[in-house]
C-alpha cells in the first residue's frame, strides 16, 4: 500500500510540486522571517557588547518619562556633575568618567541636508579621548567650543573632510563647527551598528545635548582589580540611592539589544503575516489538486477498495501523498527562506548604514516552523479529498458510476454560517468590542468571512459565470469555453476563491488607504485655515523640528496674520501617559483648527494653565478649575489648572500647555507650523521668504496646502505599493491554481476534445474555448475578490470614523484595473493548457480508454 | 426457477435476493427473487442477455452492492447487513475479482501488482503458492514490466494472478475476455479452468461470450431478473442454444 501510494504520487509528481509551489512560499516567509530575526538579533547583541565593552558599570539618573525602548530612546535624565565625584569615593572603583551622550545631534552635510540614518540613534556626546574602541583616523580631538569630531561612516555619508565648517542641529537650532577629527573602531568599523556619532567639547556637549551646564547623562565606572562589575554595580546603587540606576556593562548591552529586537519583531510578524496569505491561498490550491486528483483515480481507488483496503488505508494513501508533499515543500521553502531571510538581513544592515551581519542563524524555530506549517497546511488541505476518496464505493472499479452532481445545500448552508461568524467576529473586532483581543477577533472575522465565501463560491458562480460567459458567446468556442467553465462548480469556486483572497485584500487595503488619503485631504482642506505649512517627513528615529525662531520671524513678514508652531511630547499627565501638545499662539487653536470652547476660555494660556478636549476631560473627570499634576521629559512635575476645555476633533490634542512648557519637551522645538495669511495676500509672494528663513532648518520646509497634503499622504502611498507587491504573491499562487485547473480539465476532457476535432474543431478554436473558460474564471475571481475586497475595507473604514476616516473612498479606478488584469491573468494561465488540449491527437483521443 | 446443487456446502449463495433501483413510477427491479447456490472448487458461469441482471447478481454476491430483500452469503459469512468494516475484511479474505478493464495499476510492476491484495492487507505471501500461480499464469520473465509494457492478454493474467495469489473463498469474473482477442481469451479461460480443475479455487464469472461460457462447469441463465435456465457440462452449441431460445418471445420454462 506505502509503495503504491508512492509510486503514484511520483507518477504526478510536476502538478504536485506545482500546487505545492504555494506552500514553498508560505514556508519561506515563515522560516525567512525567523532567520532574520535570529541573524540580526544576534548582530545587535554583538554591536552592543562591542559598544559597552569598555564600561564595567554605568551610573544614570532615573528617566523621568519611562519610554519603552520600542517608542524610543528613553531620556536619560541630566544629573549633577558633583556625583562623578561621589561616584569616584565608592572603594572599588579605578576611574570614572562623567558622559554626555543623547539622542538627536543631526550633522548637516556637504548638500546641505541632515545626515538621517533609518533607525540607528544619531548620538551627540562630549569627548573623552581615544580608547581601546575608539581610534582618531585623521585629525584631533575638539578642544575649543566650536571643534568638533565624528566617526568615519558620517563623515562619509555627509561628505566632509576635516578642516570643514559643518552645521549640527541639537536641541539648539543649527549651530557652525570646525571638523577637526574623524575617528573609527577598532577592527577598521566606521561606525557601530550604522549610529552616527557627534563629539563636542565637554561644556557644548552638555549645553547643545541636556540643554544646561555642569550635568552628565551617565557615568561611566572601571572596576579596580579584583572587584567584579557585578559587585561594584551593588556596591554603587547602596551608595548612590533610589535616583539612580546602576548597571553593568553587559546589562546595558543585553537592555539596548532587547529594545532593538523588540522592534525586529514587529517586522518579523509582517513576514508571517504574508506567510499566512500565502498559506491561505495554498490551502485553496492544494484542496483542488487533491479533489481532482481523486476524482481522476476514482476507479483506481476503487479498485484497492475491491482489493480490500479499507476507508482508512484510502484516507492513509491521500493524506500520505500530502505529507510526502509537504515534507518536499518544507524542505524547499526552509531553503528559500534561509536565502531570503540571509538576503534580508544583508539589505537590513546596509540600510542601517553598515551594521556588521553575526553568521547566519538557522535557529530551531526556523526549521521547526517550516515543517510543522508546510507539512500541516498541506496535510489538512487534503483531508477533505481524502474523505471523498474513501467514500467512493468498489463497485466503481467495474463500471462508469457517474459521480452523482451532488446538491450544493450543504455547501452553501455551511458557507452562510461560516460567513455569518466571520461577520460577526468582524462586528465584535471592529467595533471595539473585543478588548484585548481586538486584532485577534479582526483577523479570525477576515479569515472566516474568506472561507465562508468561498464556501459560497459554487452557489454563487452559476450565475455569475454564466453572465460573464454571455460575453463570450457570440462564437461557437466561446459557448463551449463559457459551458465548461460553468461544468464544475465547486472546481470553479476554489479556483476562483484562490483569486479571490489575494484581490480582495489589495481591494481591502487600498480601500482603507485611499479612504486614509482622501479623509486626511479632505480635514486638511476644509479645516485647516492656514494657507502655508512648515513640516518636515519624519523617516528618522525623531520627528523633524525647527528654529523656533522661524516663528517670531514669519509673522513680521507683511501679509502673515497669524504664525503658530506645534510642540509634542509624551507626558505623564495624571498618573497616566499622554500626548502632550504646545501651540506658540493659543489663539490659533480657533483660528486656525477651529477648535470650538465647550467650558472655560482657550482663546489664552496662564504659564501654570491647561486646556484639555472634552474627551480627556470626560475619560479623566475633570472640568474647568480642576488641578493636574504634569511630568514632562526634562524639569521637574508641575501642576496645572485647566481653564479651558474644547471639543474633541480631528484636530485637537488631549492636552494643550502653556508655550512655556516646550522648553521640558524632548524636542523643544516646533515639529511643525501653521501660516495663515491676510485676505489677498498672494501665497506665492510669501512663500520664498520663509524658505530663506528655514535656511538653517533643513530637516523642514514650507508647502502651501495642496504640498502639505501630499507630503502628509505621500507615506501612504508608498506603503499602498509595498503592500501590493507583497499581495501580487498571492496572485501569483492563484494563477498556478489556474494554470493546475485548467491542465487537469484538458486531461479530463481529452476524449471529450478529440470527439470536438473529430467533428471539425479547429486547433485556434480549441485554444479559444480553453482560454474562455480560464477568462471566466479569473474574472469571476477577481469579481468576487473586489466585492469582498470593498466590503472588508468599508467595514474597517466605518470603524475608523472615529480615529478620522470620515470619507469612504472606492478606488474604482483600481477596481476596473484588476478586473482587466484577471482577464490578462486568464490569458496567461490558458497558454499552456491551451497548446496542450490543440496538440491532442484526435484518433488518439476518441480511441483512449 | 431456483439453481440449487445438493452438495454440502456452496461457496457462494443467494437466497431469494431482490434488487429494485429507483422508486414509485421510475421503479426497476433488476433481481426478482433470485436464489442461487455456486459450489465450492467449480467454474460457473452466469449469461443472459444485456439488462437481464447478471451483472447486478455478480455485484450483489461479491457484497460490491446491496440488496433490497433476501440475503447472499459467501461461505458460513452473511453478506447482507456488514458494515463498511465487515465488506471490506471480506474482500480482503474471502474475495477475489477479475475486471473486464484488467484494472491493474499503471504505476506498479506487475510482481508488484499481483502481491497488492496481501500487502494491502499487510500479510506476506505464501512462496510455494506464489511460484505456483506465476508459473500457472506464465509470467515469470515479466514481472518487472508495467502494465503499459504487456498485451492485453499479458495484462489480464497478471490481473487473475492478482486474484488467485490471496486463496480467495470464490474469485468474481466480470466479463474478463470482453477486451480481449479470441486467442488471449481462450488463454485466460483455459488458465481459469485450470485453476479450478488442479487448485481447487471456485470461480463465478459473468459473460455474454457463449464459447467463454462453454469453460465453466456449469451455467446459470438469467433474463429480466430471475434465472431461468441452467446447463451442466456446458459446450458452445448447448448454450448458444438456451441462448436462442431465451431471447424468443415466448418464456422459456425449464
Amino acid at each position: 500500500m506505502l509503495r503504491a501510494t508512492l509510486k503514484s504520487l511520483l507518477a504526478r509528481k510536476l502538478r504536485l510540486l506545482l500546487s505545492g509551489l504555494a506552500v514553498v512560499l508560505g514556508v519561506m516567509f515563515v522560516s525567512g522571517a525567523f532567520v532574520l530575526t535570529d541573524t540580526l538579533g544576534r548582530s545587535f547583541d554583538a554591536v552592543f557588547a562591542d559598544a559597552y565593552a569598555e564600561v564595567d558599570v554605568s551610573v544614570e539618573a532615573k528617566p523621568k518619562i519611562d519610554v519603552s525602548t520600542a517608542e524610543g530612546m528613553p531620556l536619560s535624565t541630566p544629573m549633577p556633575a558633583s556625583v562623578l565625584d561621589r561616584v569616584k569615593a565608592v572603594p572599588g572603583v579605578a576611574d570614572a568618567a562623567g558622559v554626555v551622550a543623547a539622542e538627536g545631534a543631526r550633522m548637516i552635510g556637504s548638500n546641505g541636508k541632515v545626515v538621517t540614518s533609518f533607525g540607528p540613534p544619531q548620538l551627540g556626546q562630549n569627548w573623552l579621548g581615544e580608547s581601546d574602541l575608539l581610534e582618531l583616523r585623521e585629525g584631533r580631538g575638539p578642544q575649543a567650543d566650536d571643534e568638533i569630531v565624528i566617526n568615519a561612516a558620517l563623515a562619509e555619508a555627509g561628505k566632509v573632510k576635516v578642516g570643514d565648517r559643518v552645521g549640527v542641529l541639537t536641541l539648539a537650532p543649527k549651530k557652525e563647527f570646525t571638523l577637526v577629527g574623524v575617528f573609527g573602531y577598532s577592527g577598521g568599523r566606521d561606525s557601530i551598528g550604522g549610529a552616527n556619532e557627534v563629539y563636542f567639547t565637554t561644556p557644548v556637549a552638555q549645553q547643545l545635548m541636556l540643554g544646561k551646564p555642569d550635568v552628565f547623562s551617565n557615568i561611566s565606572v572601571q572596576a579596580a582589580d579584583g572587584t567584579t562589575p557585578a559587585a561594584l554595580r551593588d556596591e554603587l546603587a547602596r551608595t548612590l540611592g533610589a535616583d539612580y540606576q546602576v548597571k553593568t556593562g553587559e546589562q546595558l548591552a543585553a537592555d539596548a539589544s532587547a529594545g532593538l529586537k523588540e522592534g525586529l519583531s514587529f517586522f518579523n510578524k509582517i513576514l508571517l503575516g504574508f506567510a499566512a496569505v500565502a498559506l491561505l491561498v495554498g490551502t485553496f490550491l492544494i484542496l483542488n489538486t487533491f479533489s481532482i486528483i481523486v476524482a481522476q483515480r476514482t476507479r483506481e481507488l476503487a479498485l484497492m477498495r475491491a482489493i480490500g483496503a479499507s476507508g482508512k488505508q484510502v484516507i492513509g494513501s491521500v493524506v500520505l501523498e500530502a505529507l510526502a508533499v509537504g515534507l518536499i515543500a518544507s524542505v524547499l521553502g526552509l531553503a528559500a527562506g534561509i536565502g531570503v531571510g540571509a538576503l534580508l538581513a544583508y539589505l537590513f544592515g546596509q540600510l542601517a548604514g553598515g551594521l556588521t551581519l553575526a553568521g547566519l542563524g538557522v535557529p530551531a524555530s526556523a526549521v521547526f516552523g517550516a515543517f510543522a506549517v508546510g507539512m500541516l497546511i498541506t496535510v489538512v488541505a487534503a483531508l477533505l479529498p481524502a474523505l471523498r476518496a474513501s467514500r467512493i464505493p468498489p463497485i466503481a472499479a467495474m463500471q462508469d458510476v457517474a459521480t452523482p452532481d451532488r446538491p450544493l445545500t450543504k455547501v452553501t448552508i455551511g458557507g452562510a454560517v461560516v460567513t455569518g461568524i466571520g461577520a460577526v467576529l468582524l462586528f465584535l473586532g471592529l467595533g471595539g468590542h473585543a478588548g484585548d483581543s481586538t486584532l485577534a477577533t479582526i483577523l479570525g472575522g477576515v479569515l472566516f468571512a474568506f472561507i465562508g465565501v468561498a464556501l459560497l463560491t459554487p452557489i454563487i458562480s452559476r450565475p455569475v459565470v454564466s453572465l460573464l460567459g454571455a460575453m463570450f458567446s457570440w462564437s461557437v468556442p466561446g459557448k463551449l469555453g463559457r459551458l465548461n467553465s460553468g461544468r464544475n462548480p465547486r472546481r470553479t469556486a476554489i479556483t476562483a476563491a484562490a483569486l479571490m483572497v489575494g484581490i480582495a485584500l489589495v481591494t481591502g487595503v487600498t480601500v482603507i488607504l485611499d479612504s486614509a488619503k482622501g479623509s486626511i485631504g479632505a480635514l486638511a482642506e476644509d479645516t485647516i485655515k492656514a494657507e502655508l505649512v512648515i513640516s518636515g517627513s519624519t523617516s528618522g528615529p525623531r520627528p523633524a523640528s525647527f528654529d523656533p525662531a522661524v516663528l517670531e520671524k514669519a509673522a513680521a513678514i507683511p501679509g502673515v496674520q497669524m504664525v503658530d508652531g506645534e510642540y509634542g511630547d509624551m507626558a505623564v499627565v495624571g498618573g497616566q501617559r499622554t500626548w502632550v501638545a504646545v501651540s506658540s499662539n493659543v489663539a490659533a487653536l480657533q483660528q486656525i483648527f477651529g477648535a470650538k470652547a465647550a467650558a472655560g476660555d482657550i482663546s489664552k494660556l496662564a504659564p501654570d494653565q491647561m486646556l484639555v478636549s472634552s474627551d480627556t476631560a470626560k475619560a479623566r473627570n475633570l472640568s474647568v478649575g480642576s488641578t493636574v499634576p504634569v511630568q514632562l521629559s526634562r524639569g521637574d512635575a508641575r501642576t496645572y489648572t485647566v481653564s479651558g476645555i474644547y471639543e474633541s476633533s480631528q484636530l485637537t490634542n488631549p492636552v494643550t500647555l502653556p508655550p512655556q512648557a516646550a522648553a521640558d519637551f524632548a524636542i523643544p522645538q516646533p515639529i511643525q507650523g501653521f501660516l495663515q495669511l491676510a485676505p489677498g495676500t498672494s501665497v506665492d509672494a510669501v512663500q520664498p521668504q520663509i524658505e530663506r528663513l528655514l535656511a538653517d532648518s533643513p530637516e523642514v520646509s514650507v508647502a502651501d496646502r495642496a504640498g502639505f497634503i501630499e507630503q502628509q499622504t505621500g507615506q501612504l502611498d508608498s506603503l499602498l505599493q509595498m503592500i501590493q507587491i507583497l499581495l501580487a504573491l498571492a496572485i501569483v499562487i492563484a494563477v498556478l491554481g489556474i494554470i493546475n485547473t485548467l491542465a487537469l480539465s484538458v486531461l479530463e476532457r481529452t476524449r471529450e476534445l478529440g470527439l470536438l476535432r473529430a467533428i471539425g474543431l479547429r486547433r485556434a478554436q480549441t485554444m479559444r474555448m480553453i482560454t474562455v473558460e480560464a477568462v471566466v474564471i479569473s474574472i469571476f475571481g477577481a469579481l468576487l475578490g473586489v466585492v469582498v475586497g470593498t466590503g472588508l475595507g468599508a467595514a474597517v473604514v466605518e470603524a475608523l470614523k472615529d480615529e478620522g476616516i470620515t470619507d469612504l473612498i472606492l478606488p474604482w479606478g483600481q477596481m476596473v484595473t484588476f478586473l482587466i488584469l484577471a482577464a490578462i491573468i486568464g490569458v496567461v494561465a490558458a497558454v499552456l493548457p491551451a497548446i496542450r488540449a490543440a496538440r491532442i491527437n484526435v484518433l488518439g483521443a476518441i480511441a483512449h480508454d | 426457477m431456483t439453481a440449487t446443487v445438493g452438495q454440502e456446502q456452496a461457496a457462494a449463495r443467494a437466497n431469494d435476493v431482490w434488487k429494485v433501483y429507483g422508486s414509485g413510477e421510475a421503479q426497476v427491479a433488476a433481481l426478482r427473487g433470485v436464489s442461487a447456490e455456486f459450489e465450492r472448487g467449480r467454474f460457473t458461469a452466469i449469461m443472459g442477455p444485456s439488462g437481464s441482471g447478471k451483472s447486478t447478481l455478480m455485484h450483489c454476491l461479491a457484497g460490491l452492492d446491496t440488496v433490497t430483500k433476501g440475503t447472499v452469503m459467501i461461505g458460513d459469512t452473511t453478506v447482507t447487513g456488514l458494515n463498511d468494516a465487515g465488506l471490506t475484511k471480506l474482500r480482503r479474505d474471502k474475495v477475489g475479482f477479475i475486471f473486464q478493464q484488467f484494472n491493474l495499476l499503471p504505476t506498479l510492476t506487475a510482481q508488484e501488482n499481483i502481491l497488492l491484495p496481501l500487502s494491502i492487507a499487510g500479510r506476506k505471501p505464501d512462496p510455494a503458492w506464489y511460484d505456483v500461480v506465476i508459473d500457472t499464469v506464465g509470467l515469470r520473465d515479466r514481472l518487472g514490466h508495467r502494465p503499459a509494457q504487456l498485451s492485453g492478454g499479458q495484462q489480464q493474467r497478471v490481473a487473475c494472478a492478482r486474484a488467485l495469489v490471496a486463496r480467495p473463498e470464490v474469485i468474481f469474473a466480470d466479463e474478463p475476455t470482453g477486451n480481449l482477442d479470441s486467442r488471449s481469451g481462450a488463454e485466460v479461460l483455459k488458465f481459469l479452468r485450470n485453476s479450478v480443475r488442479e487448485h481447487g479455487q471456485t470461480i463465478v464469472m459473468v459473460t455474454h461470450d457463449p464459447t467463454a461460457a462453454a469453460y465453466a462447469d456449469r451455467v446459470v441463465f438469467l433474463a429480466d431478473g430471475q434465472i431461468v435456465s441452467e446447463l451442466i457440462e456446458p459446450t458452445a452449441e448447448t448454450v448458444l442454444d438456451t441462448m436462442k431460445k431465451l431471447d424468443a418471445p415466448v418464456e422459456v420454462g425449464n
